[in-house]
C-alpha cells in the first residue's frame, strides 16, 4: 500500500526494519536469558521438587512434605538455628545502622579529610570475608590474641570469645556473683564476637548509603526550621530522620536479610559451635557434610518463606510509615 | 525488592556550613578509622614475624607492648620473615602431589584459578549484562515486558535458594544403566557433569539480572536524540552500542565490573561444593582449608596467606574507589 505521506519512508523496507530489529533484540537479549531461565529459574523448580524427595547423591524415593514436616517438628534443629539467626539479626541489625547513622551525620559536615576517610571506611567491606574473619578470630584468641592481651594489660580477665558457648547475661552474674534465674542467658559470647565482626565490616558500607540519603534531603527544609527557631536537635528530630526514611528502611531490609544470609564468616570464625549455628549454616551444613539435599533443600525454602515474609511485611508497613 | 531507592545524589552543599568544625568530630573520625584499618595493619606486621615473634604478646611494660606489636628494631631484634610467604606456599603445596606432577606451586595455580574465574565471569556478565540492558532500553519487539518480568524475578530469588539444586545439576549425567527405572521428573533434571571443572566457577554466573536492570536504568537516561544523530551517520545498533553507550555508562558498568569481581574473588561457598581437587580450588577456599592444617597452627603463615588473597583487591580498590563509593551511595546496590 502506497503511504500518502511523501516524508514518510517506504513502507515495504520499514516493515522488515521492524522484524530486524525484533530479531536483533532477540539475539541480544538470548545469552542472558538463557543463562537466568537455565540457572536461576529452573533450579528454583528443581530445588522445590528435590525437597519433596529422600535425595543423598542419588535419589532414593519421594516423600511429600516429610522433609518440612522434619525441619517444623517440634524437637527440629530448625528453631535453634532460627532463634540463633534472629539473635544475630535483632542485635546487629540497630547497632550497625545506629552507627553508620551516627558516623553519616559526622561525615556530612565539612570535614577535612572526609574524603580519605569515606575510602578508608569501606575497605572491611570490599575485603574477602574469608580473609578478614580469619584475621578476626586470630584476633579473638583467646592465649594469644590482641584482644584479650588488651583486656589482661587493663587488668580484666581475658575471655573466650569464638569458644565461649556461654551466655553474656551468664558471664556477667558470673563476674558479679550473682546466680541469674534459668533461662536468662543473651546471647553466646562467641555470637556477640560474630556481630562485632559484623559491625566491623557493614558500618562503612551502610553509612556510605545513610550519606547517599543525606545528599537528597533539599537544604532549603533545614534553612526555613532555622529561620522558624529549630535548634539541632530538633531539625534532626523532625527534619532529618523523617526525610530520611525511605533510605533507613531500604538499609533495614537489605541488613536484615543479609543476616539471615550471613555464611562466611561465622563459617570461619566457628563453623556454626557456640550458639552461633544460624539457618544458613544449618542448611549449608546439610549439604556440604551430610548430603541431605532433600533436607537442604526445604530448608533453604522454608529460610526463603521466612524473608519473603519480613519482607513483604517491611514493605507494608514501610509504606505506611515512610514519608516520601 | 526495591533495589534503587536513594536517586542520584546532587552535591549540595552540607547542612551545617561549619568552617571550624568541632574537633570532637575529628577524634571520633580517627578512632572510626584506626578501628576499620587496625586489623590490616595487624594482618601485614603478623606476616612476616617469625613464629616466636608471632606467638609473643606480653603487654605488662611499655618495651614489650612495643616488641608485641613490631619485633623488629627499634623496638626487638628480629629481623622480618619473609620468607612466611614462600614457607606458606611451601606448606600448602605438601598438601598435594601437584608441585610434584607440573612443578608450578598449588598456590599459584590457585591464584590463577581465581584470576581467571573472576575476570572471566566479570567480562561474562558484563557482556551479556550490557547486550540485553539495551534491548530492553532501546528496541521495539514482542513480548518485552514479559521478558522484563522474567529478568525482575530472578532478581528476587536468593543464590541460597539455588545453591543445592545447582549443585546437582553440575553432577555427572546418568549412565544408560543407571538411568533405566529412574523416576521421570528426576530424570528430566539437567546434569551437566561440570563438579570441579572451571565451568561450574563460571559459566552459572555470567549473567546477572541485577546488572541488566542497573545498566537499562543507566542506558535508559542517555537522550534518544543521540541515536538518531549516529543513525544519521550510518552507525548500526551494534556500533552505536559499543561506540556511544557504553562509554557513555562508564560509571555503571564500572561499579558492576568491580562489585562481581570482588563477589568473584571473595566467593567460597559454591566453590568449596562443587571443587573435590586442590588445583580446582580459589584462594577462599584454599585459605578455608589451610586455617584447618598448619595455618591454624602457626598464624602468621596464615597471615601470610590472608596478604595474598587481600592485597589484589585492596590495591584494586584504591585505584578505582570513586566507582565504588559513588556506585554505592546512589544506587543504594549490593
Amino acid at each position: 500500500m502506497a503511504t500518502l505521506n511523501p516524508g514518510a519512508p517506504r513502507r515495504k523496507p520499514s516493515l522488515s526494519k521492524k522484524t530486524r530489529e525484533a530479531l536483533l533484540a532477540y539475539g541480544l537479549l538470548s545469552p542472558a536469558l538463557i543463562g537466568l531461565i537455565f540457572f536461576t529459574l529452573i533450579p528454583v523448580l528443581i530445588g522445590f521438587m528435590i525437597s519433596l524427595a529422600n535425595f543423598r547423591v542419588v535419589f532414593r524415593e519421594w516423600v511429600g512434605f516429610d522433609n518440612y514436616a522434619r525441619a517444623l517438628a517440634p524437637d527440629s534443629e530448625m528453631w535453634p538455628s532460627l532463634a540463633a539467626t534472629i539473635t544475630y539479626s535483632f542485635i546487629s541489625v540497630p547497632i550497625q545502622l545506629g552507627l553508620s547513622l551516627l558516623l553519616a551525620m559526622v561525615l556530612y559536615q565539612k570535614l577535612r579529610g572526609r574524603a580519605i576517610f569515606r575510602v578508608v571506611m569501606f575497605l572491611p567491606y570490599i575485603t574477602s570475608t574469608v580473609a578478614s574473619a580469619a584475621v578476626w578470630a586470630r584476633l579473638y584468641s583467646p592465649d594469644l590474641g590482641l584482644i584479650n592481651s588488651i583486656i589482661k594489660a587493663l587488668g580484666g580477665e581475658p575471655l573466650k570469645w569464638l569458644l565461649e558457648d556461654k551466655g553474656i547475661f551468664t558471664l556477667m552474674g558470673q563476674a558479679a556473683g550473682i546466680t541469674l534465674p534459668e533461662g536468662v542467658t543473651g546471647p553466646s559470647l562467641a555470637m556477640v564476637a560474630v556481630i562485632i565482626y559484623t559491625t566491623w565490616v557493614f558500618v562503612g558500607y551502610d553509612t556510605t548509603i545513610f550519606l547517599g540519603g543525606l545528599g537528597n534531603i533539599p537544604n532549603e527544609m533545614y534553612e526555613a526550621a532555622k529561620i522558624d527557631g529549630a535548634g539541632s536537635m530538633q531539625l534532626f528530630r523532625h527534619i532529618t530522620l523523617p526525610l530520611l526514611s525511605p533510605t533507613t528502611f531500604f538499609l533495614i531490609l537489605v541488613t536484615i536479610i543479609g543476616t539471615f544470609k550471613a555464611f562466611n564468616h561465622i563459617w570461619v570464625m566457628t563453623q556454626g559451635r557456640n550458639g552461633t549455628n544460624t539457618a544458613a549454616i544449618l542448611t549449608y551444613r546439610q549439604m556440604y557434610e551430610f548430603q541431605r539435599a532433600g533436607y537442604a533443600s526445604a530448608l533453604a525454602f522454608l529460610l526463603f518463606t521466612l524473608i519473603l515474609g519480613i519482607t513483604i511485611f517491611q514493605q507494608w508497613y514501610g509504606n505506611r510509615k515512610v514519608n516520601y | 525488592m526495591n533495589l534503587a531507592p536513594p536517586a542520584p545524589a546532587p552535591a549540595r552543599a552540607p547542612i551545617n556550613n561549619l568552617n571550624r568544625a568541632n574537633p570532637l568530630l575529628y577524634i571520633v573520625l580517627v578512632l572510626v578509622g584506626v578501628i576499620a584499618l587496625a586489623p590490616f595493619v595487624w594482618m601485614l606486621l603478623s606476616s612476616i614475624k617469625s613464629f616466636g615473634d608471632f606467638s609473643f604478646v606480653d603487654f605488662s611494660n611499655l618495651k614489650n607492648i612495643g616488641k608485641s606489636f613490631w619485633p623488629w628494631p627499634p623496638f626487638g631484634d628480629s629481623a622480618p620473615a619473609f620468607n612466611n610467604f614462600a614457607e606458606a606456599m611451601d606448606r600448602i603445596d605438601r598438601s598435594s602431589d601437584y608441585k610434584t606432577l607440573t612443578g608450578i606451586p598449588l598456590f599459584v595455580r590457585q591464584f590463577i584459578n581465581t584470576l581467571g574465574i573472576s575476570v572471566v565471569t566479570v567480562f561474562g556478565v558484563l557482556t551479556t549484562s550490557a547486550l540485553a540492558a539495551y534491548a530492553f532500553a532501546m528496541l521495539e519487539f514482542p513480548g518485552r515486558n514479559i521478558l522484563f518480568v522474567i529478568v525482575l524475578i530472578t532478581l528476587m530469588i536468593p543464590e541460597e535458594l539455588v545453591l543445592v539444586p545447582r549443585v546437582i545439576m553440575m553432577y555427572e549425567p546418568l549412565s544408560a544403566e543407571a538411568a533405566i527405572g529412574q523416576d521421570v521428573l528426576i530424570s528430566l533434571i539437567p546434569r551437566l557433569g561440570w563438579q570441579n571443572t572451571a565451568m561450574a566457577l563460571t559459566i552459572p554466573f555470567m549473567t546477572s539480572a541485577f546488572a541488566i536492570f542497573l545498566l537499562r536504568q543507566y542506558f535508559m537516561q542517555i537522550p534518544k536524540e543521540l541515536f538518531d544523530a549516529a543513525r544519521i551517520d550510518g552507525a548500526g545498533h551494534m556500533r552505536y552500542l559499543t561506540t556511544m553507550m557504553t562509554p557513555l555508562a562508564k560509571p555503571a558498568i564500572m561499579t558492576v565490573g568491580l562489585l562481581q569481581f570482588i563477589g568473584s574473588w571473595n566467593e567460597f561457598k559454591w566453590t568449596q561444593l562443587v571443587t573435590r581437587t586442590l588445583e580446582q580450588r580459589t584462594l577462599s577456599v584454599s585459605l578455608q582449608n589451610f586455617l584447618q592444617t598448619d595455618g591454624g597452627a602457626e598464624g602468621q603463615l596464615a597471615m601470610a596467606v590472608a596478604v595474598l588473597i587481600v592485597v589484589p583487591i585492596i590495591i584494586l580498590y584504591f585505584f578505582t574507589q570513586q566507582y565504588f563509593v559513588e556506585g554505592v551511595a546512589k544506587s543504594g546496590l549490593k
